[in-house]
C-alpha cells in the first residue's frame, strides 16, 4: 500500500537493523524446533504471542455469545433460545469476557512482549514462571470448557453471588475452580512484572524514565498481586459451602450472604482497575507519539496511576448499595468512589493536553485512542451516576448498568487493546496493514457500538432489569436498536481482525520503527531479535523526547524518509 | 542483582521455638473465641492472625534478611489488608 504512511519518518536506512535474524527464526531455549519451540518457550515475546492466540480465540467466543444474546432479546417473548440456555450464555458472555479477555489482553499480550524491551532487557525476570502462567491460563480454559457439558454450564452470572450459587444444580464449582486457576496465572504475571520493572531495567533508567505503558503494567501488576488472593478464597469458600455447607455465607448457621458480596466485589471492583490501567497505559504511548509531542504530565500520569491502584481497591462497595448494607458504609464507599474519579480525569485531560499544539498524525492507532478516550469518557461520567447513592438507587441492577460497564469495559480497555493491536502489529510481525480498511473497520465498531449501548441508557432509566429474559413490551424498541447495533459493531471487529490478518499475505514488509516512537522498543528492529537488541539501547534522559524523531522527519527525502 | 551465594542458615532452636509461638498462638485464638468481646473478638482474631503470618513470612520465609524495600513492601501489603478488612467493618459495625 505505497504512499499512505509517506509521511511518517523512521530510521530507515540502517542496516544494522534490516538484516537483523528475527526471534521467529531464533528459538529459546535453542534445542527445540517446531511446535516445541513455541510450546516450551521461555522467551517473553513468544508467550506473549501464544497468549495473543488464545485471548483472541476467547474474544471471539465470547462475542458470538454476546451476539447470540443480543438477538434473543431482539424481540419480545422466546426468539431464540430457552430461559435457561439465556441464563448460561450470559454467564459465560460475562465469564469468558472478563477472566478470558479484558484482565489478560493487554498485560499478558502486550505486557510480556513490550515490558522487557521498553526498560532496554532482554527477558522478564522469571521467564519459566512466565511459561507457567501461561499454561495455568490455558488449564483454566480447558476448564471452563469442561464445565459446559457436565451438569450443565452456571446459571449464575458472572459474579456467582450466594445463596443462588450454593443452591443452583448447574456446574458452578468447575467454572469457579477455572476462574481460581486463571487467578493464579494473573498473580504470577503479576509477580513477574514486578520484579522484572524492580531488578531487570537497563543501567541509568531511572523510576521517572520508565515508558508509561510500563508504569501502568506495575500498578497493574501490585493491584493483581494484592486483590487476586481475597477473590480465590472467596471462590474456594463457594466450593466448600456447595460441598460441606460450612454456613459462612448462611445467616442460619451465622453467616452473612452480603460477606460473600464483600468478599467478591474486594478483587472484583480492584480487577476493573486491573483491566482500565494498562489500557491507559497504551493510549499514554500512542498519543505522544502521533502528536509529535512530549506527553503533558509524565509525572501526573505516573502519580495517577498509582493513585487509581490504590484508590479503586477501597470503593469496591459501590456495587452493594442496595445489599442491606450500613447507611455509614454506603456514605464512605459513595465518596471514595467520586475521588478515584480525580486521577482518571487527570489522565483524560493529559492526553487532550498533549494533543493541544502537536504536529498530529492521524493513524489506525491514533483514531482507535481517540474513540477510547471518548467512549471511556461517556463510561467514566455515568459511573459517577451510579457511584451516587441517590441515583444508584434508582438504575441499580438496569440496563444503565450494563451500558455503563460495557462503556467502560469495551469502550474503554476493548478500544485501546485494538488500538494496540494497530499500534503494534508491525512490531510484532514487521507487517503492515492497510490502513483504509483499517478506519473503515473502526468507525463501523464505533458506531455499532454507540447503537447498541446508548439505548441501554435509555432502557435503564425506563426500568428494564439486567439479565431479565422477557420484558415488557414498550422496551422492544430500544433492545431492536441495541441489537442492530451488535451486528455492526462484531462486522468492524471482524473486519477488523480479518484486516490484521491478511497483512501477512499483502501487507507491506518493514523491518524498522514505522511510526517515530521515542522509547526503547522502537529502537530495536521489527520483529526484533531473539535478545530483543541489535545494539545496547542508550536510555533516553526522558521517554518521550521527540527532538531526533522530528529532526530525522525534518530531513531531506533519501536520507530518512518513510519505508513506502 | 540478587546475590546467589548469600544464604541464610537458622538453627533449629530458633525455628522450633517460633514453631512453639505459632502453636500457643493459635491456642490463643481458639481460647478467645469462646469469650464474649462483643465487636473485639473479630479485631482480635484478625490481629493474632496477622502476628501469626508475620513470624510465618519473617522466619520461615526468610523476609527477615532481606532488604528495607522488600520489608516495607511486605509490611505494606499487611497494612493495606487491614485497611480492606477494616472498610468491610464500616458495613458489619453500624449495620
Amino acid at each position: 500500500m505505497p504512499g499512505l504512511i509517506e509521511n511518517l519518518p523512521t530510521n530507515s536506512g540502517d542496516n544494522k537493523l534490516e538484516n537483523t535474524i528475527s526471534f521467529y527464526k531464533t528459538p529459546s531455549p535453542a534445542r527445540f524446533t517446531g511446535i516445541g519451540a513455541w510450546l516450551l518457550t521461555t522467551d517473553h515475546k513468544r508467550i506473549g504471542l501464544m497468549y495473543m492466540a488464545a485471548i483472541i480465540f476467547w474474544f471471539v467466543v465470547a462475542i458470538i455469545l454476546g451476539i447470540l444474546i443480543r438477538t434473543e432479546l431482539m424481540s419480545v417473548g422466546t426468539t431464540l433460545m430457552e430461559a435457561e440456555t439465556y441464563n448460561a450464555l450470559f454467564t459465560l458472555h460475562g465469564v469468558i469476557m472478563i477472566f478470558f479477555f479484558v484482565i489478560p489482553a493487554i498485560p499478558a499480550i502486550f505486557g510480556n512482549f513490550l515490558l522487557p524491551m521498553q526498560i532496554g532487557t532482554d527477558d522478564v525476570f522469571f521467564p519459566k514462571l512466565n511459561l507457567l502462567s501461561w499454561y495455568l491460563y490455558m488449564l483454566g480454559g480447558v476448564l471452563a470448557i469442561f464445565s459446559l457439558f457436565a451438569d450443565g454450564p452456571p446459571d449464575t452470572g458472572w459474579t456467582f453471588y450466594v445463596p443462588f450459587s450454593v443452591s443452583t444444580h448447574t456446574n458452578v464449582g468447575l467454572t469457579v475452580t477455572a476462574a481460581f486457576i486463571l487467578g493464579m496465572s494473573s498473580m504470577l504475571t503479576g509477580l513477574n512484572f514486578i520484579t522484572t520493572l524492580h531488578r531487570m531495567r537497563m543501567k541509568g533508567m531511572g523510576w521517572m524514565q520508565i515508558p508509561l505503558f510500563s508504569w501502568s503494567l506495575y500498578a497493574t501488576a501490585w493491584v493483581q498481586l494484592l486483590a487476586t488472593p481475597v477473590l480465590s478464597i472467596t471462590l474456594l469458600l463457594i466450593i466448600f459451602e456447595r460441598l460441606f455447607g460450612s454456613g459462612m455465607f448462611d445467616p442460619n448457621k451465622g453467616g452473612d450472604p452480603v460477606l460473600y458480596q464483600h468478599l467478591f466485589w474486594m478483587y472484583s471492583h480492584p480487577a476493573v482497575y486491573i483491566m482500565i490501567l494498562p489500557g491507559m497505559g497504551v493510549i499514554s504511548e500512542i498519543i505522544p507519539v502521533f502528536s509529535r509531542k512530549s506527553i503533558f504530565g509524565y509525572k501526573a500520569i505516573v502519580l495517577s496511576s498509582m493513585a487509581i491502584a490504590v484508590a479503586g481497591s477501597l470503593v469496591w462497595a459501590h456495587h452493594m448499595f442496595t445489599s442491606g448494607m450500613s447507611d455509614v458504609a454506603v456514605f464512605v464507599f459513595s465518596f471514595l468512589t467520586f475521588v478515584v474519579a480525580i486521577p482518571s480525569a487527570i489522565k483524560v485531560f493529559s492526553w487532550v493536553s498533549t494533543m493541544y499544539r502537536g504536529s498530529i498524525l492521524m493513524t489506525p492507532p491514533l483514531f482507535l485512542s481517540l474513540c477510547f478516550i471518548y467512549l471511556f469518557s461517556i463510561g467514566g461520567l455515568t459511573g459517577l451516576v451510579l457511584g451516587a447513592a441517590g441515583t444508584n438507587i434508582q438504575v441499580h441492577d438496569t440496563h444503565f448498568v450494563v451500558a455503563h460497564f460495557h462503556f467502560v469495559m469495551f469502550g474503554g480497555t476493548g478500544f485501546a487493546f485494538f488500538a494496540a493491536l494497530h499500534f503494534w502489529w508491525p512490531k510484532f510481525f514487521g507487517r503492515l496493514y492497510h490502513f483504509k480498511t483499517a478506519y473503515v473497520a473502526a468507525t463501523l465498531t464505533t458506531m455499532g457500538f454507540m447503537l447498541h449501548y446508548i439505548p441501554m441508557f435509555v432502557l435503564g432509566m425506563q426500568g428494564m432489569p439486567r439479565r431479565y429474559y422477557d420484558y415488557l413490551s414498550q422496551f422492544e424498541t430500544g433492545n431492536f436498536f441495541a441489537g442492530i447495533g451488535a451486528y455492526i459493531m462484531a462486522a468492524g471487529i471482524f473486519l477488523m481482525f480479518i484486516n490484521l490478518a491478511l497483512s501477512f499475505k499483502n501487507g507491506e514488509k518493514i523491518s524498522q520503527d514505522p511510526w517515530g516512537g521515542s522509547t526503547l522498543e522502537w529502537q530495536s528492529p521489527c520483529p526484533p531479535p531473539l535478545h530483543n537488541f541489535v545494539a545496547p539501547p542508550t536510555a533516553p534522559g526522558y521517554p518521550y523526547d521527540f527532538k531526533a524523531v522530528i529532526q530525522k522527519a525534518n530531513e531531506p527525502k533519501g536520507t530518512g524518509g518513510g519505508p513506502s | 542483582m540478587i546475590k546467589e551465594s548469600e544464604s541464610h542458615m537458622q538453627s533449629y532452636g530458633k525455628l522450633f521455638s517460633i514453631l512453639l509461638i505459632l502453636l500457643a498462638l493459635t491456642g490463643f485464638t481458639v481460647f478467645i473465641s469462646r469469650v464474649d468481646l462483643g465487636s473485639a473478638n473479630i479485631w482480635v482474631a484478625i490481629l493474632v492472625a496477622s502476628i501469626k503470618a508475620s513470624f510465618v513470612l519473617l522466619y520461615f520465609m526468610h523476609l527477615k534478611y532481606e532488604s528495607f524495600l522488600i520489608k516495607s513492601s511486605f509490611l505494606a501489603t499487611i497494612g493495606f489488608l487491614a485497611i480492606l478488612i477494616g472498610f468491610m467493618f464500616w458495613d458489619i459495625a453500624f449495620r
